[in-house]
């Protein structure tokens, strides 16, 4: 065989196309093709069984996968808006020191460094009911004399995720937004003082349009993570008690693992990332809008 | 409708002062230029005049009433920006219409008001885009026509026409001109280009480090400069200035070459008194191509031999060589001169100035 040579990018591109061909593409497509099949970790020979929908469609009726469905969406929800208007604050705040602002957003960052799992471990401690930090302080201050069941109550429990959650990620925010404000001109805000605005009416007309399109960057980025939310989940609750904080990546892993049974896990895994991507096309597009509305040129 | 007075106003950024206790009185309606060279303290002060920087001494006063603390807002001033500083995410009508939105009209009565604008700066096709889609020139009549719709009683400009091509600058400073004759506002004008300044204002303050150095009407600022700088300053191309030395009754320069000393000022030096001799380059022309005849009694005729010519069309600019230093004048009417010609010159030295050396003060009463 001579004559025809494979063209020289294509030969270096190679390499690399087959890494990630073994260590992405086609796990994915393995756990794709799962979930059409009643796998089970316990009996490998059911990986060839095709069954169609079946999984998806037992998805569809299952009370437990919609109720996680439905938490992590409130979850995402919730610990979106407030990650965003905290981290907005904290940008606002940072960005009108006019000393120690290098230091200030170092420290910024700090939970962005913590690994989820030790966040996770913090927090449970933090909210533990005999020993927490956060009992100690309510009892010392004399707000109450209980102990307050915090990861054992379910909604208290969704609470003390929320906190972790957004302790963790508010600094995505805070920072981007950081960006925003101080890539943002001085001279509109000055003409906003001067045209007869309030130090509100300013922020609500000229600052906020010129950084939406931070805070959705942030936005996007954030709803790619919430959706993958397991970490912290399973060091603080593991979705207990008796699944009140099931989400569902807890549900998943579960269904996966504990109950063995592959291939309708991954069908579920196939509903989250779809949850996953719905959410980030809504951002992004909201991104792009808000961009087109300032010309930004990036 | 309003008078603006600045007293004794003083502009510090920590312990460094920026602005040195400036007095200032701006009649109503009067056109008020601020020159002077860059980092002289003018856009400083328009900013203290606007409430974007805080007043860090002396007072300032609005229409009579001291605004030293009052926010910018609080002031109904209009300002517009060297950078334009338009609302990027905001149409052109929506830029026009930002104040009298903020000052709560309603929609219906905002939108006559920023046509009428519109149509005036000839921006009627553009209210819909957004300053992005705009050129320079036509991004600075927005910025112009935000500042109309407000009416406010003060109009602040900071150098709104150097961004602009030198066409356009002319152009636009001829529109200023009408508007102000229209509407009437007081307004004060930063700019560091003196012809802006001369053919605008009623009358023009030169600054200088933070000092105000001369007010004045443009021809008092042209003809009767206080000080050194001031003669330096304004004039294009600027007033010839040489160190000289008072003696025998002459203007003696420092290679021995000497003047007649200028009749006006015979009482008012003394001999061997340190002197900076002025004179215009339009009172230094070749015999026969002045401004005037150069017959007066005044005139001091001498060969120079031509170093180098600028041609303008209607003019030539000559520079020539005499008492060791090279000097500009200008040619009327002009004809061709090559580089080592020389020719009689006419120092019209009625028009001559002198200043004292050390202080800089003008020598004339
Ligand atoms: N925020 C600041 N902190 C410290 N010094 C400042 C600050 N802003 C301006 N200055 C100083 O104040 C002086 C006056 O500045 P200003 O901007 O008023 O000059 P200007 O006359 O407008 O000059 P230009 O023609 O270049 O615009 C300058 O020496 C400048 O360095
Ligand atoms: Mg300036």
């Amino acid at each position: 065989m001579k004559g025809w040579r494979p063209p020289a990018p294509f030969l270096l591109l190679l390499p690399a196309v087959l890494v990630l061909a073994a260590v992405v593409i086609i796990p994915l497509i393995l756990s794709l093709y799962s979930s059409f099949t009643p796998f089970r970790l316990t009996q490998p020979a059911s990986l060839f069984t095709l069954i169609g929908f079946r999984n998806y469609v037992r998805i569809l009726t299952d009370i437990e996968f919609w109720t996680a469905f439905g938490r992590t969406v409130l979850l995402l929800t919730v610990a979106l808006n407030v990650e965003m208007l905290l981290g907005l604050g904290l940008a606002m705040l940072v960005e009108k020191a006019t000393r120690g602002q290098r230091l200030l957003r170092t420290i910024m960052m700090f939970p962005m460094m913590f690994s989820p799992i030790l966040v996770g471990f913090q927090f449970k401690f933090m909210f533990n009911d005999n020993i927490g930090l956060v009992n100690n302080a309510l009892q010392s201050l004399g707000l109450t004399d209980q102990a307050i069941p915090w990861l054992i109550d379910g909604s208290l429990a969704f609470f003390a995720i929320l906190v972790a959650e957004v302790w963790s990620s508010t600094s995505v925010f805070a920072i981007l937004i950081l960006a925003g404000l101080l890539a943002m001109p001085k001279e509109p805000i000055e003409a906003a003082r001067v045209d007869g605005c309030t130090p509100w009416q300013t922020f609500r007309y000229v600052t906020w349009p010129f950084i939406m399109p931070f805070a959705y960057i942030a936005m996007t980025i954030r709803s790619l993570d919430v959706a993958r939310a397991y970490d912290i989940v399973k060091i603080m609750t593991d979705g207990g008690p008796a699944k009140r904080t099931e989400l569902l990546w807890t549900l998943i892993s579960r269904t996966a693992y504990a109950d063995a049974r592959m291939g309708l896990a991954n069908a579920m895994a196939y509903v989250a990332i779809l949850l996953s991507i719905l959410f980030t096309v809504y951002f992004f597009r909201k991104l792009s809008a808000a961009r087109t509305q300032i010309a930004a040129e990036w | 409708m309003a008078t603006v007075s600045l007293e004794k106003l003083v502009k510090r950024y920590g312990s460094l002062e920026v602005v040195h206790g400036i007095d200032l009185e701006v009649a109503d309606r009067e056109f008020i230029a601020l020159v002077g060279p860059s980092g002289c303290g003018k856009s400083t002060t328009l900013r203290m005049i606007a409430g974007l920087e805080p007043v860090s001494g002396g007072n300032l006063k609005i229409g009579g009433r001291v605004v030293n603390d009052l926010p910018p807002r609080a002031r109904n001033l209009a300002m517009v920006f060297q950078s334009y500083a338009l609302y990027p995410h905001m149409t052109v009508r929506e830029n026009m219409g930002f104040s009298l939105k903020i000052a709560g009209q309603k929609p219906e009565d905002i939108a006559p008001q920023v046509e009428e604008a519109a149509r005036t700066l000839d921006l009627t096709h553009l209210l819909d885009r957004r300053p992005s889609q705009l050129s320079g020139g036509q991004r600075q009549r927005v910025a112009m026509g935000r500042a109309i719709v407000r009416q406010p009683d003060v109009f602040l400009f900071d150098e709104p026409l150097s961004n602009l091509d030198a066409k356009l600058r002319t152009q636009m400073r001829v529109e200023i001109k009408k508007l102000h004759a229209k509407v009437q506002s007081t307004v004060i004008y930063v700019t560091h280009d003196q012809v802006e300044a001369m053919t605008l204002a009623d009358r023009i303050v030169i600054m200088r480090d933070g000092y105000i150095e001369q007010v004045g009407t443009p021809e008092d600022v042209f003809q009767r400069p206080k000080s050194k700088f001031v003669a330096g300053f304004i004039g294009s191309p600027p007033m010839n200035l040489k160190d000289a030395e008072i003696a025998d009754g002459q203007v003696v320069f420092a290679n021995g070459d000497r003047l007649p000393l200028p009749a006006r000022f015979r009482d008012r030096v003394t001999a061997g008194q340190k002197v900076t001799f002025g004179l215009r380059p339009d009172d230094l022309y070749p015999a026969g191509h002045g401004i005037h005849s150069g017959e007066d009694a005044d005139v001091h005729r001498q060969d120079l031999r031509v170093i180098l010519t600028e041609p303008l069309g209607n003019e030539t600019l000559v520079f020539s060589d005499y008492a060791g230093a090279e000097w500009v004048g200008r040619m009327l009417n002009p004809r061709r001169l090559s580089p080592g010609e020389a020719l009689p010159f006419c120092f019209d030295l009625s028009q001559a100035h002198l200043f004292d050396r050390e202080s800089g003060r003008t020598l004339r009463g």
